[in-house]
């Protein structure tokens, strides 16, 4: 569970990665990153949890628990990885609406914005757009579940 | 073949395509992407805006002088791609808006004219998306069954097993002359004699053939042949379809509207003859005459020595992956246009894509839109670095230098 904000872990990232020199560290990093996340339980990767791009393919799962949401993924390609274990550290332990509405500035501020460009590379930008559609999903779910406890 | 080696003057040919003279952050540009879209000589480019500039006009149309002079490099470009693939005449020519675009308009013509409940469509493991998916729509609407000729693991195509599947059930042969992942140059013209032989309909896709060598499709004998412009240093959003006449006027049209009629009543619509029949609406009239000036450029040049560039860059390149620790290549037919295709032991293509990208070197990494060719060979994907004449050794090298450094990266 996370007690900092999601623009908070956004600040310390970027401030992070103002260590780095040049892309080459930037992407050591993200390829460290990308080595230590935990792989994904293999019955977790199942079709239903496949974000699929034309380069690599990513497996993404969230729980809703006590009103927050928590993510865990994985990919076959390392850089991949490391940049979804980036999003989770941001995303991962907050509230459904927080997730919906964040503003991601961190990716632009360090560098990445070319992951999110509109090719069908690396399902990046299928993946922001999933976390924030199970924010919102579990935001409606425990809305109507406020309702019918009333 | 010539008794010295031919060369080519690099300097001046790369002057051509203004492209290629560019950083990308700190690196120069190292174009290896050019099976997925070559770059355009300025002769091409200036075409483009000279049209614009100084006689657009709708063509086939309109008693005016812009109008005039429009259909007449329309027309002149026409005649131009007639001789580059010495069709037998220029109305066998049709402008398309690509190789896609061609195989959509035989694909879904014949499910509607000739395909029966129970006639095979036989095409080859190693189909583009584009030379698979129509035909299998071909397939729904007309009850035709898909059948596949299998690739074998050095990536050629399995002769023996083509010799049992093609039969007089074979309605339709359709495959790739050059395969845009593998590389493989086909044994196009004897695979179509043997399918003619049993009364098959051919078509061949040579989008990845044209940039590369001469296509005679008189010698080849295909009854289709599709290609794209901007894989052979024209424009995007035009390409052609080229068919033995009887063939496309057998063949219903694709798209009505404007152009393709030759008289319209609300009863009824003849329609118009070859080629327009299957050009509906405005064509794309500046592209279409800047492909007309892609083929001038491509003539210009000294064939032989493109090919023996070509092949040189081809063996360097093979040397180069052969020779690095846990790189195999996907693709090792005898036959090969300067492709090269491979996959890492330990790197996700895709990851030795963006660090490559970060050194300015465009490669294509993924599936290439061969899925169920990756899938044959049991890998996601693979790094593809696909050369053209403009490509040096020098720039083979500096990519050998800077893929070591990103395998480093990676392990």
């Amino acid at each position: 569970m996370s007690t900092k904000s999601i623009a908070e872990i956004q600040n310390e990232i970027v401030e992070e990665f103002e260590l780095f020199d040049d892309w080459t560290d930037r992407y050591e990093y993200i390829i460290d990153l990308g080595k230590k996340n935990p792989p994904l339980p293999e019955k977790f990767k199942v079709e239903d949890n496949i974000i699929k791009g034309c380069q690599s393919q990513v497996w993404l799962v969230s729980t809703f628990e006590n009103g927050l949401v928590h993510f865990q993924a994985d990919s076959d390609a390392i850089i991949v990885k490391g940049l979804v274990g980036l999003l989770i550290r941001v995303l991962s332990g907050h509230k459904p609406e927080e997730i919906s509405s964040a503003d991601l500035f961190f990716i632009d501020k360090i560098g990445m914005t070319s992951h999110l460009a509109q090719t069908r590379s690396n399902g990046l930008l299928s993946m922001v757009k999933q976390m924030k559609f199970y924010g919102l999903a579990y935001g409606t779910q425990s809305n109507k579940d406020l309702q019918t406890e009333q | 073949m010539g008794e010295q080696t031919q060369t080519l003057d690099l300097v001046s040919i790369r002057n051509d395509f203004p492209i290629l003279n560019q950083k990308i952050g700190k690196h120069p540009l190292i174009y290896f992407d050019n099976g997925a879209t070559t770059q355009k000589p300025l002769s091409v480019i200036q075409s483009i805006e000279n049209y614009y500039k100084t006689f657009n006009a709708n063509i086939h149309r309109g008693a005016h002088f812009l109008a005039d002079k429009g259909t007449t490099a329309f027309e002149g470009s026409r005649e131009k791609l007639k001789n580059f693939i010495n069709a037998e005449t220029a109305e066998q020519v049709i402008f398309t808006k690509g190789t896609t675009e061609s195989f959509n308009i035989v694909a879904s013509g014949l499910a509607k004219s000739y395909l029966k409940a129970g006639d095979e469509i036989l095409i080859t493991g190693m189909e583009h998306h584009a030379n698979i998916v129509p035909w299998q729509m071909a397939c729904e609407t007309s009850g035709a069954i898909l059948k596949v000729i299998p690739v074998l693991e050095n990536g050629e195509l399995d002769m023996e097993s083509a010799e049992k599947l093609l039969s007089e059930k074979t309605k339709v042969l359709s495959f790739v002359y050059v395969s845009n992942s593998l590389g493989t140059i086909n044994p196009a013209k004897e695979l179509i004699q043997k399918a003619q032989k049993l009364g098959a309909l051919t078509m061949l896709d040579c989008a990845q053939a044209v940039g590369h060598f001469a296509v005679d499709v008189q010698d080849l004998g295909a009854d289709f042949i599709a290609f794209s412009g901007h894989k052979m240093f024209g424009p995007t959003g035009i390409g052609i379809l080229y068919g033995k006449k009887n063939q496309l006027e057998n063949l219903p049209p694709f798209q009505g509207g404007g152009e393709m009629i030759k008289e319209v009543t609300f009863e009824k619509t003849t329609y118009n003859e070859l080629p327009f029949k299957f050009e509906a609406g405005t064509p794309n009239i500046a592209d279409g005459i800047a492909l007309g000036t892609a083929v001038d450029y491509i003539q210009s040049l000294d064939r032989q020595a493109v090919e023996a560039h070509e092949l040189e860059l081809l063996q360097l390149a093979t040397n180069i992956i052969e020779n690095k620790a846990g790189l195999r290549i996907i693709g090792t037919a005898t036959h090969k246009s300067s492709v090269v295709s491979f996959v890492s032991d330990h790197a996700h293509p895709s990851d030795l894509g963006t660090l490559l990208d970060q050194y300015g070197i465009a490669v294509r990494t993924g599936h290439h839109c061969c899925q169920p060719l990756m899938r044959r060979f049991e890998i996601p994907g693979t790094v593809r670095i696909s050369l053209s004449f403009y490509n040096t050794k020098e720039e083979l090298n500096a990519f050998s230098g800077h893929l070591d450094k990103v395998l480093g990266m990676l392990s």
